[in-house]
């Protein structure tokens, strides 16, 4: 096949055009640039020419380079990055630092080493508060994100009311924790709706004093959360739901894939970084809980609703511990960048999974 | 295919169930916060009230002293409103620097500012206080100010980063050329053009600031400055019992962020689900 002379070509890196050739190759008989150009190119076919590397920054290139205009001036970012610089890092460092010392917040302190973390580790209350942090926050991520799927599942597409149902839906979202927790309380007292509607059915054998009883208490709480997180994790599913292709489902459903099998095939598959984000998100925010704590046990009662959160509060402010609960926060730090990057981990590697 | 039959009618009604029952406290806190003192003990939880009886409003708002409700929303509106005007002059303009300019000190910028959003707070606010204290900026509306501007600006520089790298530079450079400074053609052409990012920012910013329990504890704990939550907490720990009252607080709590709910909730919606995801 003769080479066929190519007119009206241009390179192209990511989109942009970043060179035209300055020549037709084959007339300038330029053995090395026909070399990397010369192509076999069958009728009636769209190719992507690959340019070897060597010939990439060959022509003159009229897009990189200096700027059209100046984009603003550079010290615009500085408030910004002096701020994040000392927030953000400069004091997270510090923190991290004072976890190895005895510090009141006066005076002077001694570098005690591993002692505080060596305290953490044989206090059983302590231990309980970790234990705690980590039942809070699986518990809420597991119910909220079951409750939120089920929640976007069931108003997805065909409902005709289904904007309002968002609407209210996610409105315990934008409240105030602490507002949450208190109408919570309040329904969790012994004399309260909870025990009422107990009593009413029946079932008075359940009665209890929801907030002050060791076993039910941190359930109390775990309630409280999901009450006002489902909402979020639903609008992150609906978000995902609505990039599941309808045609793929019809196509499904007419090969007579059940609503079952289509859930699984069809839907998870694409909703899966949905899952992953709703998910991370989760699993931060709940071991971070503090308000609804504060709120509804004050870590009561005999610290069995104690979390890592209220323990960094309680020595750190409260009793003037500020390196002991420094220690604390940066054991809390560690369980949150830990899990954080397993998330990460975990989903990326479903990702392959889906490609293989 | 996915018609609406019989089943979706009788799935619209379950849901719609579903979320009443759902949505029970809420009643509970109106209702409750209605009754007079002496109903809302005896009372049944979800009876509604025999007369609307406002005395519980009237008695929270009018408290007077350290807990005062009127001054601490003022406070709040206060600090919440500097938190976003700061988060969003700041934020625009260095994210704007960062997502245009291509130079090897804006990538590692931008990274810097990703990292801090993963950056979890707890461990900084011990330092953070300890630090604020010392220069003057704790238990003063300008030292929250300053903090909330600094914790969330990782937040609203990525945002706006993001925004602005979906938008042509053709706009500021149209605007350039035909004479106009760099800080005209920012604030004149690009800021007005970022409407959806600046609108997320400052509900996304909002909403944590304004419902912000924990720092407003910590930094302003033991001042005269109280922030809403911070009253609420102090204010129900001196009512035992007083539920139409605590509710009362609960609810003037809860609606500013409602108002705004009501007539953004797309965008609310939207900048949860789109905004948080970084």
């Amino acid at each position: 096949m003769p080479p066929i002379r190519l007119t009206n070509v241009s390179f192209r890196h990511k989109g942009a055009i970043v060179g035209e050739p300055a020549l037709d190759a084959t007339e300038r008989n330029d053995e090395e640039v026909r070399e990397q150009m010369t192509v076999t190119i069958e009728k009636d076919t769209t190719r992507t020419l690959t340019v070897p590397p060597k010939a990439r920054r060959t022509s003159q290139r009229p897009v990189r380079g200096k700027p059209l205009i100046s984009y603003g001036r550079w010290w615009w970012a500085l408030p910004a990055i002096l701020l994040v610089l000392g927030v953000q890092y400069a004091a997270t460092l510090t923190g991290g630092f004072f976890a190895f010392t005895n510090w009141t917040g006066l005076g002077s302190f001694q570098i005690t080493g591993f002692d505080n973390f060596a305290k953490i580790f044989a206090d059983p209350q302590l231990l309980g508060a970790v234990w705690n942090t980590l039942f809070l926050a699986f518990g809420s991520v597991i119910i909220t994100n079951v409750l939120g799927l089920l929640f976007a599942l069931a108003i997805n597409r065909t409902l005709k009311t289904r904007y309002i149902l968002r609407t209210l839906l996610f409105m315990p979202v934008v409240l105030s924790p602490l507002a949450v927790a208190y109408v919570w309380k309040f329904i969790f007292q012994f004399n309260g709706p909870l025990n009422g509607f107990l009593g009413a059915i029946g079932l008075e054998s359940l009665q209890k004093t929801w907030l002050a009883d060791p076993t039910w208490s941190i359930w109390a709480i775990l309630i409280t959360v999901v009450w006002q997180q489902a909402g979020f994790t639903m609008v992150i599913y609906l978000a995902g739901l609505a990039s599941v292709p309808i045609e793929v489902e019809e196509a499904a459903a007419l090969d007579g894939a059940g609503v079952v099998g289509r859930f699984w095939n069809v839907v998870v598959p694409a909703i899966r970084p949905s899952i992953a984000i709703a998910t991370t998100l989760g699993l931060i925010q709940g071991l971070r809980i503090f308000d609804q704590i504060l709120a509804l046990t004050g870590g009561g009662p005999a610290g069995a609703t104690e979390t890592l959160a209220t323990e960094v509060y309680k020595n750190a402010f409260s009793l003037g511990q500020f390196g002991f609960g420094s220690a604390l926060a940066l054991v809390l730090t560690i369980i949150i960048l830990a899990f954080a990057i397993l998330q990460q981990y975990v989903t990326r590697d479903r990702e392959v999974g889906k490609v293989s | 295919m996915f018609r609406y039959t019989k089943f979706t009618a009788i799935r619209e009604v379950l849901v719609w169930v579903v979320t009443l029952i759902g949505l029970l406290p809420l009643y509970i806190l109106v209702v409750t916060s209605l009754k007079s003192d002496k109903e809302a003990l005896t009372s049944s939880a979800v009876a509604p009230p025999t007369s609307i009886d406002f005395s519980a409003f009237v008695t929270v708002l009018t408290a007077t002293g350290r807990n005062s409700i009127p001054v601490s929303i003022l406070n709040s509106v206060i600090i919440t409103g500097g938190a976003i005007l700061g988060l969003v002059l700041f934020g625009s303009v260095a994210a704007y620097v960062i997502a245009r300019r291509t130079r090897k000190w804006t990538t590692i910028t931008y990274y810097l500012v990703l990292v801090a959003i993963v950056l979890p707070a707890q461990l900084g606010t011990v330092p953070l206080y300890i630090g604020a204290r010392s220069i003057g900026l704790t238990g003063n509306a300008f030292g929250m100010i300053v903090l909330w501007i600094g914790i969330l600006m990782p937040l609203s520089v990525f945002l706006y980063a993001s925004f602005f790298r979906g938008l042509s530079t053709e706009y500021e450079e149209a605007a350039v050329i035909d004479g106009a400074s760099p800080v005209q053609a920012f604030f004149r052409v690009v800021l007005p053009l970022m409407a959806p990012a600046t609108g997320t920012v400052a509900i996304l910013a909002g909403l944590i600031v304004w419902n912000d329990f924990f720092n407003s504890l910590i930094f302003l704990g033991g001042s005269t400055t109280q922030t809403l939550p911070v009253a609420m907490y102090t204010y129900v720990g001196g009512l035992v019992s007083a539920w139409n009252k605590i509710f009362a607080v609960v609810i003037i709590s809860m609606i500013p962020i409602l108002l705004f709910y009501m007539f953004a909730q797309k965008r609310f919606i939207q900048g949860f689900a789109g905004g948080l995801k970084g």
